[in-house]
């Protein structure tokens, strides 16, 4: 099954952690097993752009589609058998300390 | 008898449908014709030989009659390949069992639905007894079921007892929401369906899992709760506490029983088994050996510390060094709403003669205290506390 990790960030990380260091580790890992097939960090929200469509109309707004205190700061797409392999592996990436992490498997392509 | 067959064997038969699937809907809809063909067949065939083996081949045969019930095209090789391992797939019964116990208490569901989906799955208990005993709609009930399903089946969560690393987290999972449902079953209106799941799948854990102390000392826990069941509510409705209690109402044998299941060591559910243990061995309330309930709660604090097991502390020390003592020690902080704190309140400042204080404590307990039996109760204690 594939999973989509949204990394996020959360305004009561564990004391200490700032970011994602030794994200390195957590990539090696990931390559090895063949667990994680793509991600990337994002640029911060101040550099959001969001767009909706209405009545042919495109409206353009500066900002990530929900305020909030805490935003997305990165991806990662992971091809795992199972949701405890996600979970097991999503727990050592260093956000799980400085932020939260949430896992949403993909739907499945229509055949 | 076909009751009876569907508590104990349910779990195992749903177990084993959904590891030969992967489909959760169609393992339980299989397994529910199976039962509903029992109690048809039963009574005019006589009772098979061996009911389980019985319930379990016809529920097998159910499941592939629902799968060939799909026109052709809508088959899919998928469908073919959980046709075969119905057909040859092995049985693996108490380990199916166990599987579906983890599953259903897998921490990526909501707790509610965990609890829904251990009684229905693996206890076989019905839609309308889980909604009645939860005091909620049937439909809310039935949708709740439906939606933890989905998920497992969408999110991927595995079928499976968790890996040694996992295990002793998973387990007490599983071990909360035994205790939460025999804690549901065991309030003032006494549900059994739910008292004995509880206990019914506590036993099978240990069964299957008899070197976990914590399993082990859960059981003993509610063994020794439940022993106790015949002697906690009177003629008139009254509710007992323990000191009130008619010791000999109490379940010797099942006391027995969980006296030899209370492990020496361990956590929380061994520390909680200890204390219950000390109650069940004391003959009258007053033999009661508090010192060692103290130190019992003094090290569950440490263990975890919680401002419900500083209550539980305080009450204690009451008991043991005086009802002063005891006032002394309440928690302050973490229990707004509570009503448990000033019910204990209340009885600490009537064991030390204020009885106003007393009685204003007990009002406050009943205003937090909702409609039913406990708040009749705590109303008949305050007009003898006031007269």
């Amino acid at each position: 099954m594939e999973y989509l990790l949204f990394i996020a960030t959360d305004t009561d990380p564990e004391p200490g952690m700032t970011g994602p260091e030794g994200i390195e580790e957590w990539l090696e890992e990931g390559a090895r097993r063949g667990i994680r097939k793509q991600g990337h960090r994002l640029r911060p929200v101040e550099d959001a752009t969001t767009i909706r469509l209405r009545g042919g109309e495109l409206m353009v707004t500066d900002g990530p589609f929900t305020e909030s205190k805490e935003w997305i700061a990165g991806f990662d797409i992971l091809e795992a058998d199972n949701l405890d392999d996600v979970i097991d592996y999503a727990s050592r990436h260093p956000m799980a300390r400085a932020g939260r992490i949430e896992i949403r498997p993909f739907w499945p392509d229509e055949f | 008898m076909v009751a009876d067959a569907s508590r104990s064997d349910w779990g195992r038969i749903v177990g084993a449908l959904i590891r030969f699937t992967g489909d959760w809907t169609l393992a339980e809809d299989a397994t529910q014709d199976a039962f509903a063909t029992a109690l048809v067949r039963w009574p005019i065939d006589g009772i098979p030989n061996n009911p389980a083996a019985w319930l379990m081949t016809t529920a097998r045969n159910r499941a592939i009659d629902r799968l060939r019930s799909a026109t052709a095209e809508q088959r899919r090789a998928k469908e073919v390949s959980i046709m075969d391992s119905l057909q040859s797939g092995e049985e693996d019964i108490e380990d199916d069992r166990l599987r579906l116990i983890f599953t259903c208490c897998h921490p990526a569901l909501a707790l509610p639905a965990r609890v829904a989906l251990t009684l229905r799955t693996v206890a076989g208990l019905t839609v309308p007894e889980i909604a009645a005993a939860f005091l909620v709609p049937e439909t809310t009930m039935a949708q709740r079921l439906v939606r933890a399903r989905r998920k497992i089946e969408e999110a991927g969560i595995p079928f499976r007892v968790p890996p040694a690393e996992l295990l002793g987290e998973r387990l007490g999972g599983v071990l909360a929401v035994l205790y939460l449902v025999f804690n549901q079953g065991y309030s003032a209106i006494e549900r059994t369906e739910l008292t004995a799941s509880a206990l019914s799948l506590a036993s099978a854990v240990v069964d299957l899992m008899p070197s976990e102390n914590e399993a082990r000392a859960l059981l003993a826990l509610l063994v020794l709760q439940n022993s106790r069941r015949a002697a906690r509510v009177g003629p008139a409705g009254e509710l007992f506490t323990l000191e009130e209690q008619d010791r000999s109402l109490w379940h010797r044998d099942e006391i027995t029983r969980g006296l030899a299941l209370v492990p020496s060591s361990g956590g929380n559910y061994a520390l909680q088994a200890a204390v219950a243990a000390c109650h069940a061995s004391a003959a009258t309330a007053a033999d009661t050996d508090w010192n060692r309930i103290v130190g019992l709660y003094d090290q569950l604090l440490q263990l975890a510390a919680s401002p419900v097991v500083e209550l539980n502390r305080a009450i204690a020390v009451g008991m043991r060094d005086g009802p002063d003592a005891g006032l002394a020690l309440l928690p302050t902080r973490g229990l707004d709403g509570y009503r448990w704190l000033p019910a204990a309140e209340a009885d600490l400042l009537r064991r030390a003669g204020r009885i106003p204080e007393a009685a204003e404590r007990l009002r406050e307990t009943i205003a937090l205290t909702p409609e039913g039996p406990e708040r009749t109760d705590l109303v008949r204690r305050l007009a003898e506390l006031e007269s």
